[in-house]
Formats: C-alpha cells, structure tokens, sequence
C-alpha cells in the first residue's frame, strides 16, 4: 500500500456545487474522504433579529427569502404561526387556494432539487428538463401574487388577493402533465446505468442517524420513515386531502431522488382535490392593521416544508412586534448529517450528497 | 469536382516552378502552405463546431441556443472568440510559469499534428507515412501531458486533481483504444491509412470488426475527456479541473484543442471503420466530411444524454470490460483470419 498524506479540499463557498454559499472542508486520503466539516454563515442576514424590529405584517416579505424555491412553504407558516398567536380565524376560499400554493411551492422546490442533482452529477440535460417544468409553476406565481420567485401572496390571515382568470385552467393542465414530467425525470435519469452507478449505495442514511440528528422531510423518508407533518400534525385543511406518503428502504441518494420524484406526484393529487373542493366565498378575514398579542404569549407552530419540518417559534411581549422570533429550518438541521453519510466515500459522493440533501443555505444561514 | 484540390496544388506547383525555384524547394513551399491550410480549415471548423454544439445541445434541452448574433446566432462564436482575446491574461503569482505558459501551446500543437497523417481524400494527405495509424495513437495520447502540465503548473489543489485524474484516465483508455484498432490492422496488414481506405472498398470495417467499432468509440470518447467522461475537466465537481486557473485565449486553447482533437478522432474513426472518403456520386474530399460530421454529431448526443461517471468505475469499466473484450476481438479476427485463409476465400 502507498503512504500517503492527509490533505483538505475546500468545496465552496464559491464552488458550483454547492447550491448556495455552502463551505465544506473536504479531509481527503487521495480521492477517499476521512471527514467533512461543513463550516455556515456565508449567507447570514439576521433574518431572526430583523424580526424583533418589524410588524407582524411586516416580516411577511422576509420569510418568503427563506426558502427562496419553495417561496409559499415558509411564508404559510409564519402566517399561520401568527394566526395562531392571536385566535385568528382564515376563510375556507384562502385556505383551499393556500394549500395550492403550497403544494405547488412544494413541486418548484422538488423539481429544483431534480435539475440540481441532474447538473451536479454532469446531466446538464437534466437540468433543463426540470427547469423548463418548473417555468409553468413559476408563471401561476407571477400571475397571483405578481412576482414570480418571491411572491408573499399568502398573508396573515388569508391570502392578498383572490385568485384571477386563468388559474384554474393553468393549475389544471399543469397538474395533468405532471404524470408525464416523472415519466421524463425518470427516463432521463432514474433509468439510466451510470446514474444508478452513481447514485446506489452512496450516502446512506440510516434510520438511526436520521432520527438522532433530527433530519426531517423527504431525506427521512427516503430512510424508510413515514413522518410527515401534512398526516402527522396536518396544519390548515390538510386533513381532507387524500394522499400517499412516499418512502424508500434503502436511505441512499438515489432513494431521496426518487422520494421527491415521487412527492411531486402526490402533491399533484393534493392540487387536484383542492381545485374540485375550493368553495367560493372571502379570500381574507378582516385582521387589524396593527397586531398586538396578549404580552408573554408564545407559540410555536410547525409544517412541512419542501425540505422537512419547519417551524417557527414567536414569543410576543405585547407590543405590535415580535419579542423573539426563531426558525426551525429544516436544511440547516439535514446538512449537520452530511459529514456522516460523506465518510468513506470518494470525492464525487460529496457532491452527489449535497445535492441529494438538497439543503438551501438561504433557510440554514438565516 | 473530385480532383479538385490535388489539381490546385499541382498548378500551384507548377507555378512555383515556372518561377524558376528548384522542384525539390516547390515541393517543401507546398507542405508549408498546406500546413497553412490546415490549420485555417481546423480554426474555421471549430468556430462552425462550436456553433452547431450549442445548437444542438439547445434542441436536446429545449432551448433555443445562440440567435441573437447573424442568422441563427452563426457568428456568436466569433463574438466570443473577440471577447476571449480581449480578455485579461491572469497567471496566478504562484504558478510555475514556464509550465503554465507552455501547456496550452503544447496541447494545441498536439492537436493539429493528428492531422498530419489523415486522408482527407483521395491522394490528399499532408504526409502519406507508412506508419500513419502508429503515429495517430502516439501523438493522439501526448495530449495528457499537456493537461499535467496544467495541472501541475497551475498550483492549484482542483487543477492537480483533474490533471491526475487525466493521467490515471489516458493510461487506461490508451490501451482498449490501440487493441481496437488492431483488428484492423491485422486484416489489412498494413498501419498506413491510405491503404486501410482502400481495403474498405468492398466492406467498410464496422461490418467485419464492430466490436471493436464500439470500444474505439468508448475508448474514444474517454481519450477526448468528453463527457460521460469529462473527469480532468468536471466543472462541477472540480471547477474545471486542469483549467481552472486559466483565463483568456490560454484557456481558449485548451478549448480549440479539445475540439480539434474531436475532429481528429471522428476522422479516424471514419477512415479506419466507415470507408474513409470512399463513396459514390459524391467527391471523395466530401464523403469524408460528411462522415466525420455524421461521427462527431454521435459524440454530442453521448455528451448530452448522460451523467458523468464516477472516477473508480470508470477505471473498472476499462480495466474490467474494455480492455478483455478488445482482447478478445483480436483474438476472434485472428482465428477469422486464420479460418478464411484455410478456406482459400482470401
């Protein structure tokens, strides 16, 4: 055997693998890796402590920057966060269209963690096949809320504006294409040998480690638990929809590949059942310009976000702003696993495991 | 139509002479402008390659590819080829210069040299050398130092890695990529090119050896560092590889050399196992091109189709399969060889 020496390879922040401002330090034995120190804070902006300073109403913008791919995930659950703190009651109209929203925020973010993998692992077609897909989603947003990657449509209290012409028959052909995108994403990659050859095998996840390290979301479901905070603990008008949970066995990366394949279908079904039961009636209930909380009130409330379970954590003093305000944000809490499943594989599974986590820095840095 | 160019360069011959210039002076007059010929067709090609890769990894993604620049974005790539010789030229302050500077030249050099030996036609050929087919494999794996020498010179942890990665790379594929082209060689008995183009003219040799049609083409495609088996470049996992630290018309060179290789190899390709420039109707001078195009639009469909292999199975896979499966056709041809003389077919 040749000696050999350890050695560092730092991958990022500035990398084009590493979807964000990600630093990890790769000890490397040749191509082997001995461990993975993922170093955070490159895309800090304080977001927690902007909060203390801002309105309820205010702070709504900011959640939205989040989970900038999953843009409607995080704003709804500030917004029911909020709703939750003071007894406020939301419409059955804006109920039904959030959870559309949501759903559709939640394939954006899957399809982004598609074309992801697709272009880390070198399938710059993959790349556009999802990027194309999510282009219909991203034309729905800009008609409702009037932006297309970061529209706070969903406010405290139910949503901005009612929902214009065209978006029903929008959503729907989208929903009834979405069968044929898997079909795509599958053919494309899932079915092919060197992708399986990269993909099986690599990172595994055990349920044990999931469950110590808090790891939510499809990673988890990918490691054989069927956890999700939409059957667990359905926040808003969940528990009316009728839908599969999405697991696999093996904890590999081509488990938590399939997994999101597989949930971007199942969120289809929850769109379809949202678009046949949405009544019509109020999009909003009346909610007081200023907002103030009984003092020393606190809550957390939790949902499942594009990338696992995310929570927030408001404790009010009284006044019309937050006292604290804290995130619980799922991709911060799926990367401390990273080094664990990096451990003994080669340089290349680094990459393919980061993409597989799918963490997005914008929620983990905060 | 079809001695078109041999007729040019022997007016051009006879001009030089009536000149007054000894014959022996014409003729070294001549190799020098067909090496100026050459050189311009290979600059002028790369310019339409690159064009067309665009455009054709633009129809398999959807896209729409360059269209902004002359009809159909045709002259985007000379807009970018401005633009890279405009740009700065950064060598990084801890590089070993000489090394750095010299790998890009020294890798073009190589390039164009492959040219040296392909029929490009009937009779048309720079130098006609006995031992053309050799000469190709030699020069074709020279290409590796270059890249060490990038990636050494560079001093650069992702430059070092792709430049290894390289060197581990072509050691490996060098090997199934001459033991499939034996084949041939044991059938017409002969490593100039020239005469392999003649022995195709009743079957072209991916009928009789496609096998080794198929590990030339892998083999191939590992030599060229295109993707599936772009590993000393990977722009995503080491930033570019060897190239990383160039900037400029150095990496441009890198770049032209990478594509005249592409060119070099889709030749090869066509003249050991598609008939070379044999065809009817056409000028011979056009059938070869049209090959060549057919051969290199294969390897963009490659390219854009798959992921890129790990480093470790793509040692296996030629250590394990390409290599034993070459062997094995050299083995098949020559108990074919064998069996067709025993039957007096040949």
């Amino acid at each position: 055997m040749l000696e050999s020496d350890i050695y560092t390879v730092n991958v990022g922040p500035i990398h084009p693998s590493t979807h964000g401002g990600l630093h990890a330090e790769a000890i490397m034995d040749g191509e082997i890796i001995e461990n993975v120190i993922v170093h955070l804070g490159y895309v800090h902006r304080s977001v927690e402590k902007i909060a203390e300073g801002k309105t309820y109403q205010q702070y709504v913008p900011y959640t939205a920057r989040l989970d900038y791919l999953a843009t409607n995930l995080p704003v709804l659950g500030y917004c029911q966060a909020v709703e939750k703190l003071l007894g406020i009651e939301v419409p059955e109209r804006a109920q039904y269209i959030r959870v559309i929203m949501a759903e559709l925020s939640r394939i954006a973010s899957h399809q982004i963690a598609i074309s992801a993998t697709g272009i880390d692992l070198g399938a710059t077609t993959g790349l556009m096949y999802g990027m194309r897909d999510r282009e219909r989603i991203m034309n729905i947003f800009e008609m409702t809320g009037g932006q297309r990657l970061l529209s706070s449509y969903i406010r405290i209290g139910g949503v901005a504006a009612d929902i214009p012409d065209g978006f029903i028959p929008a959503v729907m052909s989208l929903v009834q294409d979405i069968p044929g995108m898997m079909d795509e994403y599958n053919g494309l990659m899932t079915g092919n040998e060197i992708w399986a050859a990269r993909m099986q095998g690599v990172g595994i996840l055990t349920p044990e480690t999931a469950i110590q390290y808090g790891v939510t979301g499809p990673n988890l479901r990918a490691s054989g638990i069927a956890y999700d905070l939409r059957r667990a603990e359905p926040d808003g008008i969940y528990h009316r929809f009728e839908f599969d949970i999405p697991t696999r066995n093996g904890g590999d990366s081509l488990d938590r590949w399939q997994v999101r394949i597989d949930e971007i279908g199942e969120s289809g079904r929850i769109i379809e059942q949202a678009l046949e039961g949405m009544p019509n009636g109020e999009i909003s209930t009346r909610v007081p310009k200023v907002l103030k909380p009984e003092p020393g009130k606190e809550v957390y409330h939790r949902i499942e976000s594009a990338k696992g379970e995310l929570g927030y954590y408001i404790v009010s003093d009284g006044s019309s702003k937050p006292y604290r305000l804290h995130v619980r944000a799922p991709s911060f809490i799926n990367l401390m696993v990273l080094p664990v499943i990096c451990r003994g594989g080669v340089f290349q599974d680094l990459i393919t495991n980061i993409a597989t986590l799918d963490p997005i820095l914008g929620e983990s840095d905060r | 139509m079809e001695p078109l160019f041999i007729n040019l360069a022997e007016a051009f011959t006879g001009w030089m002479i009536s000149l007054g210039l000894d014959p022996g002076w014409a003729e070294a007059v001549l190799l020098v402008v067909k090496w100026i010929i050459v050189v311009t067709i290979i600059t002028v090609n790369i310019i339409i390659l690159i064009w067309l890769e665009r455009k054709v990894s633009a129809f398999f993604q959807e896209r729409l590819g360059p269209n902004r620049l002359g009809p159909f974005g045709i002259f985007q790539t000379i807009a970018d080829a401005i633009k890279l010789l405009t740009k700065e030229d950064i060598v990084p302050s801890a590089a070993d210069k000489l090394i750095f500077k010299t790998a890009p030249m020294f890798f073009i050099v190589v390039a164009v040299m492959l040219y040296t030996v392909i029929p490009m036609g009937k009779g048309m050929q720079v130098i006609n050398l006995n031992v053309g087919l050799l000469f190709f494999i030699s020069v074709g794996s020279l290409s590796t130092i270059a890249l060490l020498m990038a990636g050494w010179g560079s001093n650069n942890k992702w430059s070092l890695m792709g430049a290894v990665r390289s060197v581990a790379q072509m050691v490996s594929y060098a090997i199934p990529l001459a033991f499939s082209l034996l084949g041939v060689v044991m059938i017409t008995g002969s490593l100039n090119l020239q005469d392999i183009v003649l022995a195709q003219d009743k079957w072209w040799f991916v009928i009789l050896q496609p096998i080794a049609f198929i590990t030339y083409f892998i083999a191939a495609t590992a030599e060229l560092n295109r993707g599936p088996f772009d590993m000393p470049e990977a722009e995503q996992e080491l930033t570019g590889g060897a190239y990383t630290e160039y900037t400029g018309m150095r990496w441009a060179l890198f770049f032209l050399a990478e594509y005249t290789n592409l060119v070099a190899v889709s030749a090869l390709m066509a003249t050991v196992f598609l008939g070379g420039w044999q065809g009817p109707w056409l000028p011979s001078w056009l059938w070869i091109i049209i090959k060549t195009y057919a051969i290199i639009l294969v390897f963009f469909w490659v390219k854009w189709t798959f992921p890129r292999i790990r480093m470790d199975h793509l040692m296996s896979f030629s250590w394990k399969v390409l290599v034993p499966v070459s062997l094995g056709n050299i083995l098949l041809t020559g108990a074919g060889i064998y069996f067709c003389r025993w039957m007096g077919w040949c």
